[in-house]
């Protein structure tokens, strides 16, 4: 819509003339230039780039909807009112439904957590038909660090669903809806992206999975304000492809260690006189979610885990329909399963942060119980 | 020059200089065939140009009309301030934030909400698209909602549990205070109220800019619009921009349409805001997004943060109130109070 040609819009000839004139010939063009700016670049009068520019306005700017007929259309096309069920009860509980279609959902812990695990079982459930609570389409999953393990997706599969995986031919229908790219580069997921875009719809994909997303940034030498511009692109594109296809997109994201001059406050907050809660005291082991706030602002809801005293948790740090909980989850052979559907429900700020205690022996308990 | 003024193209401009016009006064006297000849433009041009001169210029000569129209536009403060009591509010459902905001999110204004993701902008403004629709009978607006999404961030399912946490808020108000009267039937269904926010999905910078030229004509169309949200004002243009000052024109130019709009049609704008880092003095600190430029635009700015295990939303620029902070919560019904009780409201 934005790069709708000026041409196509039913301007008067004489002004329709003067922006061809002027090379002003998308839309965007047109709208990034003031009034005034207007009025100098094509020689006219104030009235005539106004009634141009309301009327390119209009052409240009998307329809709206009532949220009612929003919520109608929703429920009636998608598959339980646009959510993806992950078959952690109290999870879609608390997610009313599940992934949501159409926005960002991001994964963001710690090495070794369970990101990956959770990503193949996501993968595998997208791929089954609807009445074992599947999506019925194809996923793409986009494993940048080589992560991906088809022997133990199948594994999954076979522990949690063996009515569908104990036949060869069922298995092989399901795990070949699953497909993996492994990019090398940004440049390479880039393009993957563009090809994503357009094949999307026509090959039935269900849903996206990028894992990690910040495993290809780390991997570029840019740094600082460089990057984060490259990403933007990224973000944006994204969002805009998850948009438009209303399919769900899981994005991992890894963690790093936060840094001393963490911006954390507002100016006005440390000016305040009398003595209020002073800066959280900063731990050793504290750690923050990679890519930024730009990406934080980015993502719809945000599911972190961690381990804090020996135990693993999957915390709903950020979700427009969820309050804040936690549940305590496990990794099993069959997949990632909660130890409890009642979530903790925690306060304050404390369900961002990323706790990483007691998370070794857990690592090594379970690889030897998976062998 | 006062000929700069006029809202002429360039060319009709140098034109007029040229052949010797170059204050207003100068236009103020001749006939428009004579205007034509002497500068070369066509007799329709200087029938426009001279309109144009004699709207601005008399402003000046009318010293005697004692009331408001004494320069063309402007209104004295005493009428200002009949306005500016009279004015109306959207509340925020936490009785602790629309105390510092005098009321609630005022009319009439462009009012700015960041913070950082998760703090609750969202839920803070859904809960004003379904707020502006209380009816006047329990002191609200009675109004529609726009609500414009950049980010794909609203979600029905969440307006519709606070639409119905609203009317069952309404009907409680109905059962306790108004018991001895004719109760005010809430003939209201969550479902009607969401059938009043005007939902626009804005996928590009050029897509928001074009979409705010056009609510003009659309809110002319639909007159009971209330308020505007647009969540958030920040997402598209944080990319795209290689020139910053094309940026900052743009947005200044948007602002200004907003606030026209909120004059015009006495409604509330309310736009969300994202969080960038800025280093000053020294050290890293959190500021709302799009640049110093744009700080300056909007009327009212509240910042939402956290404080310890609360969020506070603090006034951080109002023409009309202090600085103060107030704490609220984000509930399964909505925007409420905090429940600790202790201390909510500090002036700064």
């Amino acid at each position: 819509m934005a790069n709708k040609m000026i041409s196509e819009i039913p301007l008067p000839k004489s002004i329709a003339n003067v922006f061809a004139a002027r090379n002003i010939s998308t839309a965007k063009d047109a709208l990034s230039l003031t009034e005034f700016e207007l009025m100098e670049l094509l020689d006219v009068g104030l009235t005539e780039v106004r009634s141009a520019l309301s009327q390119i306005s209009e052409i240009v700017a998307p329809p709206y909807q009532t949220a009612l007929s929003l919520m109608e259309q929703r429920f009636q096309n998608e598959h339980l009112g646009g959510h993806f069920p992950t078959g952690l009860k109290g999870l879609d509980a608390a997610l009313c439904g599940g992934i949501p279609f159409g926005v960002l959902t991001e994964l963001v812990g710690p090495a070794g957590i369970g990101k990956t695990q959770f990503c193949l079982k996501l993968s595998l459930l997208a791929s089954l038909p609807t009445n074992y609570g599947g999506l019925d389409g194809r996923v793409i999953y986009i494993d940048v660090e080589s992560k991906f393990s088809s022997r133990r997706l199948l594994e999954i599969g076979l522990r949690s669903f063996p009515e569908i995986f104990q036949m060869k031919e069922m298995a092989q229908e399901m795990a070949g809806r699953i497909f993996v790219l492994r990019p090398s580069s940004l440049s390479e997921f880039t393009q993957s992206l563009q090809q994503i875009k357009v094949s999307l719809l026509q090959n039935q994909v269900k849903m996206l999975v990028i894992d990690s997303m910040a495993a290809l940034v780390s991997g570029e030498h840019e740094q600082g304000v460089r990057r984060q511009q490259t990403l933007s692109w990224h973000i944006s594109f994204i969002k805009s492809l998850a948009e438009f296809s209303r399919i769900p997109v899981v994005v991992t994201n890894q963690v790093r260690s936060q840094s001393h001059d963490e911006a954390s406050q507002y100016s006005f907050q440390a000016q305040s006189r009398d003595g209020i809660v002073e800066t959280p005291t900063r731990y050793d082991s504290h750690l923050v979610a990679a890519l930024g706030i730009h990406w934080a602002h980015a993502v719809t809801t945000r599911l972190v885990l961690e381990a804090k005293s020996g135990q693993r948790f999957i915390k709903v740090a950020k979700s427009p329909i969820s309050p804040p909980l936690a549940f305590p989850f496990h990794i099993t052979s069959s997949g990632i399963s909660l130890l409890s559907d009642e979530g903790m429900e925690l306060m304050g700020p404390e369900i961002n942060s990323i706790h990483c205690q007691g998370h070794n022996e857990i690592i090594n308990f379970r690889m030897e119980s998976l062998v | 020059m006062e000929i700069w003024r006029l809202p002429i193209s360039a060319s009709q401009r140098g034109k007029l200089i040229s052949a010797g016009y170059t204050t207003l006064s100068s236009l103020s006297s001749i006939s428009s065939s004579d205007l034509a000849r002497e500068s070369k433009v066509s007799e329709s041009e200087a029938l426009d140009i001279l309109k144009f001169a004699s709207h601005s210029h008399s402003g000046g000569s009318e010293m005697s009309s004692g009331n408001c129209s004494i320069f063309e536009g402007a209104q004295n403060a005493w009428d200002m301030l009949h306005e500016e009591e009279s004015l109306v509010h959207i509340t925020t459902s936490s009785a602790d934030l629309d105390n510092i905001l005098g009321g609630g999110i005022h009319c009439k204004e462009v009012t700015e909400i960041g913070g950082v993701p998760g703090i609750g902008k969202t839920q803070l403004g859904i809960q004003i698209a379904v707020n502006v629709q209380i009816p006047h009978g329990f002191g609200g607006l009675g109004g529609k909602a726009i609500y414009i999404d950049t980010e794909g961030s609203f979600m029905v399912e969440r307006a519709l549990q606070i639409a119905e946490a609203c009317i069952g808020d309404m009907s409680e108000y109905n059962r306790f205070i108004r018991k001895d009267f004719q109760a005010c039937e809430i003939r209201m269904q969550p479902k009607d109220i969401l059938g009043n926010i005007f939902y626009f999905r804005i996928c590009s910078y050029t897509e928001q800019i074009a979409l705010i030229n056009y609510l003009d004509k659309f809110i002319s169309e639909h007159k009971d619009v209330k308020v505007v949200v647009v969540d958030s004002v920040t997402f598209h243009f944080r990319q795209d921009f290689d020139d910053m000052a094309l940026r900052t024109r743009v947005l200044s130019g948007m602002a200004l349409k907003l606030m026209k709009l909120a004059k015009k049609f006495s409604l509330a704008v309310v736009l969300l805001n994202q969080v960038t880092t800025k280093h000053t003095e020294g050290s890293f600190q959190l500021a709302l997004a799009l640049g110093d430029s744009w700080s300056h635009t909007c009327t009212n700015r509240i910042v939402l943060y956290w404080n310890g295990n609360e969020r506070y939303a603090y006034i951080d620029k109002s023409p009309s109130l202090r600085s103060a902070s107030a704490a609220y919560s984000v509930t399964p019904r909505g925007i409420r109070n905090s429940s600790s009780s202790c201390k909510r409201i500090r002036m700064m």
